[in-house]
């Protein structure tokens, strides 16, 4: 078989000029036009910014020595650490179910298409606070939850207090209901992927799951990523509901709980804000490479960092010029037009 | 059944077929024989329907009407009998999944996947459908890259490649199939004039090889010189069929006349 890279010739990056070793002549080099508007707003913003430090820093209602102490406090920080495992496992069961209920969105099977309608009607149209509570009171609706054939015998059953414990109710609660908004997250971005993506998957003779999960998904990702790292912050402060269950561990109770005890709920508040930005800061990184792992392929400059490819950011026009399969750069080369000072000379 | 890859044993029987895209009948009874190791040639305008005939040949379409044939194997359906009558049984995703990997095909929008490298295109359906190991797809993947002419653009992704190049991987993509036949659908008409030169080259290659290849396109220079079978189709239907040399030189229909005077 012939081989067929580099029938052309190079493209060459043409030489120097010999004076400067600027292969353009006449580089311009223009007096910039100004942005007084840009400094003007920086003073402004650096005023307004003053402004809000000293309101906070000078009135002592907000008693910072007091935000010092509590904020690394033993309740408070197990209260961070509740409202983390809150948000990740609910997160977690959100997403997991999400991707099931989008699957049968789009299933052939009318029965599926309509259980994942009805699921998302009906936990996205009731309140997550109606729901949280309702989790809560699950063992007085059901003392005893028995695995077995609907009206037939039973085979396991269990006592519903020692299976659903306060914090499995909040997390079925949290999770369940983020799963009917994910849901149509997942959706929109299965829709998003190009028909012709599964055509050619399909003309490769790949099974439908195998197509939804080596081709479909991944694409999917890069859409999905983000209003999901919306909805994983929200979730974060989201989880303050949980006392509806009651559940009285999370990072909001907690603060709650010494303010009412110590007679100081603005510091306390302040403690509880400052956890859930920190929080929010350290998932906003972590959005931010998973989003970059998803995009790969789709941003040309960032190369995926897999197996540590070929030059770093090689561009669609440099391949192709590259691969001199294109005859443009030679024939303008060929027509000797004065380019490059001396760059005929060069040859 | 397993003649060698010689002589006039038909790879692709299409007898009869019709196709409703709703109310538009799109197919109005196809018959075309492409015997092995040959290349047919689908010209037409556009809207006659060509890409159909491809897409049917693949199953990405449920046929209307009518039986194809790949190397003697009906596609889609099982003949069977019910209730004493012959009937036809509509097979099922997995088996239909594994007609389709016999046959390559070639896309106009290429249909690279963006998310992988060329090099990981073109493994994928080899790990996943022919459950060959990764050492194994990777090193057919370089060997088909290479004769592609693509070896130095193995670990790019199609973002980074230019038309010509993506077609060529989708092309290699393709043949790590180690498909019977392969059917190309327009495979240079989203190319850049410049960039189509590359992608008939490999194609040429390739039918030189003896592969059974259908390709449907608007590139006469390439019917003429590759070509064994040459047809034109209009409104659903076959209007001429013939060499090369008698449909392109020596038209006997007006209609096949009208086209290639507007083409060139």
């Amino acid at each position: 078989m012939s081989d067929l890279a580099g029938q052309g010739r190079t493209a060459s990056s043409g030489p120097a000029s010999p004076s400067t070793g600027d292969p353009v002549p006449d580089r311009i080099h223009a007096v910039p036009v100004r942005h007084p508007g840009r400094w003007l707003s920086a003073v402004v913003v650096l005023v307004l910014a003053a402004m809000v430090v000293h309101a906070l820093v000078t009135n002592d209602k907000f008693d910072w020595p007091t935000v010092g102490k509590y904020l690394f406090n033993e309740q408070v920080v197990r209260g961070v650490g509740w409202t983390l495992w809150l948000t990740v496992a609910s997160m977690i069961l959100g997403i997991v179910l999400a991707v099931l209920l989008a699957i049968m969105r789009r299933s052939d099977n009318p029965v599926m298409r309509s259980v994942s309608w009805v699921y998302i009607w009906f936990f996205r149209g009731t309140p997550i606070y109606t729901q949280l509570v309702f989790w809560g009171l699950i063992s007085v609706l059901y003392p005893k939850i028995s695995l077995g054939v609907p009206f037939g015998p039973e085979w396991f059953h269990f006592t519903t207090t020692e299976l659903v414990t306060a914090s499995r109710a909040a997390i079925l609660g949290l999770g369940l209901n983020e799963a009917a908004y994910l849901a149509e997250i997942v959706r929109a971005g299965l829709q998003s992927v190009d028909r012709g993506q599964e055509e050619a998957a399909r003309a490769l003779g790949m099974k439908d799951s195998t197509i939804l999960r080596r081709i479909v998904l991944p694409q999917a990702m890069r859409v999905i990523v983000p209003p999901t790292g919306n909805e994983t912050i929200s979730m974060l402060k989201t989880t303050s509901l949980v006392l509806a269950v009651p559940f009285t561990l999370d990072l909001q109770f907690a603060t709650n709980a010494i303010a009412s005890r110590t007679f100081q709920p603005i510091p306390l508040l302040v403690v509880a804000a400052i956890w859930y930005l920190a929080i929010t800061s350290v998932l906003m990184v972590g959005q931010h490479y998973l989003e970059r792992y998803y995009g790969r392929g789709f941003d040309e400059h960032h190369r995926g960092g897999r197996r540590g490819g070929p030059g770093g950011r090689t561009t669609r026009q440099e391949a192709i010029a590259e691969a001199g399969t294109t005859p443009d750069i030679a024939v303008f080369d060929d027509m000797g037009r004065p380019h490059a000072g001396g760059a005929g000379g060069a040859r | 059944m397993s003649e060698p890859t010689t002589g006039d044993a038909p790879m692709v029987e299409i007898a009869g077929l019709h196709k409703e895209f709703g109310h538009l009948h799109v197919l109005r009874g196809i018959d075309l024989v492409v015997p092995k190791g040959t290349v047919c040639v689908v010209l037409g305008p556009s809207g006659s329907g060509k890409s159909t005939v491809l897409r049917c040949v693949n199953e990405l379409e449920d046929i209307t009407a009518g039986r194809i044939r790949v190397d003697g194997e009906l596609m889609g359906y099982r003949e069977g009998t019910k209730g004493g009558k012959p009937a036809l049984f509509r097979l099922g995703s997995r088996e239909i999944a594994r007609q389709r990997a016999r046959i390559g095909m070639v896309f106009q929008r290429f249909n690279l996947f963006p998310h992988m490298t060329a090099r990981q295109n073109v493994m994928e359906a080899q790990v996943q459908v022919l459950r060959r190991s990764k050492a194994e797809a990777g090193a057919r993947a370089d060997e088909l890259l290479r004769r592609v002419g693509l070896s130095d653009r193995a670990e790019h992704y199609p973002a980074q490649l230019s038309g010509g190049q993506q077609q060529r991987v989708a092309i290699a993509r393709a043949l790590a199939m180690d498909p019977e036949l392969m059917l190309f659908d327009e495979p240079t008409s989203a190319l850049d004039p410049e960039l189509v030169g590359e992608v008939l080259a490999v194609m040429r290659d390739l039918a030189q090889s003896g592969m059974t290849m259908i390709v449907v396109t608007h590139e006469l220079g390439f019917a003429r010189e590759v070509a064994d079978q040459v047809v034109f189709m209009a409104d659903g239907a076959v209007v001429e069929r013939g060499t090369p040399a008698e449909v392109l030189d020596h038209p006997r229909e007006a209609r096949t006349q009208e086209f290639l005077s507007s083409v060139l």
